[in-house]
């Protein structure tokens, strides 16, 4: 297979992985892309979510985001952004042209996962742990702090983990409206019709989307109360939420 | 050319105009139109389709052999890990620049969805069912087929409406490699900043993906007929 030996010669070289549109760049910028996108969307989704699921209202709210967004496709919404003229193909700092409607595209896409998750995380706190809160004089806002949010946070973080890769996966996308990212190195190569350069980039692509899902999980598992301090045994059982009852099923990558 | 053609008010699609909503674009490019959204549809129900079809023998299997479960599981969710922007040009030196690259890429999407509804679904079967049913002489074929699908059914059909809305979305995608039905007409407009063709195939895309779901739906009612006397 010729690709692959092209593909070779154009990962060994190391030309393609320096200045401005090499490889290293561009995996900067992705990462950077990917890593604001996600803040974003934390800042705007969890605070809601959370507060939302510890009223336990506006569950029918949380659930239609998630199914509604599936249906949108990132593509056409960045398209519709790129060509809109607000924010266009205009330019924003290191993250590089169209870098404000890649951003925008990317944290809406990154909110459903982050809000179904962290809604579910707050209602599935068994009920008795929030009775056995309450019984014991704590208010609301200290009964959300100390018991429901370290007790959901495992479902949190897998929620956030589920939007990190998804978004990592997602801005390649950007390529085909010209935007920023490593998804330049695979248009580029197919547009010209170097496949072995194109292919080169979704190894690159795919092989960063494995460590960022390794590292998540290793962040996922830190995030386990139940896990830190090894509590005796017994008494585990009673106050672990089980965040393995609620997998959420992978939802659309882009 | 003529001179009631230059008479006329704009196209509301000319460049001068380039309006995102127009009647007259769909009117005029219509046969484009219904080829774009069929190929869409073509390739999203032969993927989905495929990912069934691969599936299902896949969570029989993991069913059977525990130890493989835990296998088959890991090997689906890496695959859905693998961007789709890279998925499909690792798949063309093997499949080259057509349909069938989307397809497979796609298909290999829906699967890890469907293996885990599938699971999922099996599971919930209560075991008395399912002794009660082998005390009734069922064999294994019958009990699977007369017994524990027929219940697993509503758990499976959301796990296929999950992944036939993110495979529409998805195939969009595919016009890297110029196979992506809807997504080619979207990928045209951002080139060419042609603001009907982009509005219009972004819309299509969201109706298909809500028609396709309402669908699955009726199907899910009309096999299942016995959940609704229960929730009455």
């Amino acid at each position: 297979m010729r690709v692959f030996s092209d593909m070779w010669a154009y990962l060994s070289d190391g030309a393609s992985w320096s200045g401005s549109d090499g490889i290293a760049a561009l995996l900067g910028q992705q990462l950077l892309l990917t890593v604001t996108a996600l803040l974003m969307a934390m800042v705007v989704g969890l605070p809601l979510a959370l507060w939302l699921g510890h009223l336990g209202r506006g569950g029918f709210l949380a659930i239609n985001i998630s199914n509604v967004g599936r249906a949108i496709p990132t593509f056409a919404l960045l398209g519709l952004l790129v060509v809109a003229p607000w924010p266009g193909t205009d330019g924003l700092g290191p993250y590089g042209r169209a870098g404000l409607a890649t951003l925008i595209a990317l944290t809406l896409f990154a909110l459903p996962p982050i809000i179904t998750n962290a809604y579910v995380a707050m209602r599935e706190v068994p009920a008795e742990v929030r009775e056995a809160a309450r019984g014991m004089g704590m208010t609301g806002t200290q009964r959300f702090w100390r018991v429901e949010l370290p007790l959901g946070l495992p479902l949190v973080v897998s929620g956030l983990r589920l939007a990190l890769v998804q978004v990592w996966a997602t801005a390649t996308i950007a390529a085909l409206v010209a935007g920023p990212g490593l998804g330049q190195v695979i248009t580029d190569g197919f547009f010209r019709s170097n496949y072995g350069k194109g292919i080169a980039g979704a190894l690159v692509v795919a092989v960063v989307a494995l460590v960022l899902e390794l590292l998540a999980a290793l962040v996922q598992r830190a995030a386990d109360p139940t896990r830190r301090g090894a509590p005796p045994r017994g008494r585990k059982d009673a106050l672990s939420v089980n965040p393995a009852t609620v997998d959420q099923p992978a939802e659309s990558v882009g | 050319m003529t001179l009631l053609g230059v008479a006329d008010d704009p196209s509301c699609y000319s460049r001068l105009v380039n309006d995102w909503i127009c009647a007259d674009y769909v009117a005029d490019r219509r046969s484009e139109i219904v080829d774009a959204t069929l190929q869409h549809l073509g390739i999203t129900v032969v993927s989905v389709l495929l990912g069934l079809v691969i599936a299902f023998p896949l969570a029989l299997l993991a069913r059977r052999l525990p130890r493989l479960e835990s296998t088959v599981l890991a090997i689906t969710t890496g695959i859905y890990t693998v961007p789709s922007l890279a998925l499909f040009p690792l798949l063309v030196p093997f499949t080259g620049l057509t349909a069938t690259t989307v397809v497979i890429g796609l298909a290999l999407y829906a699967l890890t969805i469907l293996v885990r509804s599938l699971l999922e679904g099996l599971r919930a079967v209560p075991a008395d069912v399912r002794e009660s049913a082998t005390g009734l002489g069922y064999g294994r074929g019958g009990l699977l087929l007369k017994v524990e699908l027929p219940l697993a059914l509503p758990v499976v059909m959301a796990g296929l409406r999950v992944a036939t809305v993110s495979t529409v979305a998805l195939t969009t995608v595919g016009s890297l490699v110029a196979y992506g039905g809807l997504g080619n007409l979207i990928k045209d407009g951002v080139l060419t900043n042609f603001r009907a063709e982009l509005f219009t195939a972004s819309v299509l895309c969201v109706v298909l993906a809500v028609l396709l779901d309402v669908v699955l739906v009726l199907a899910q009612r009309a096999l299942t007929p016995w959940t609704r006397g229960a929730r009455a």
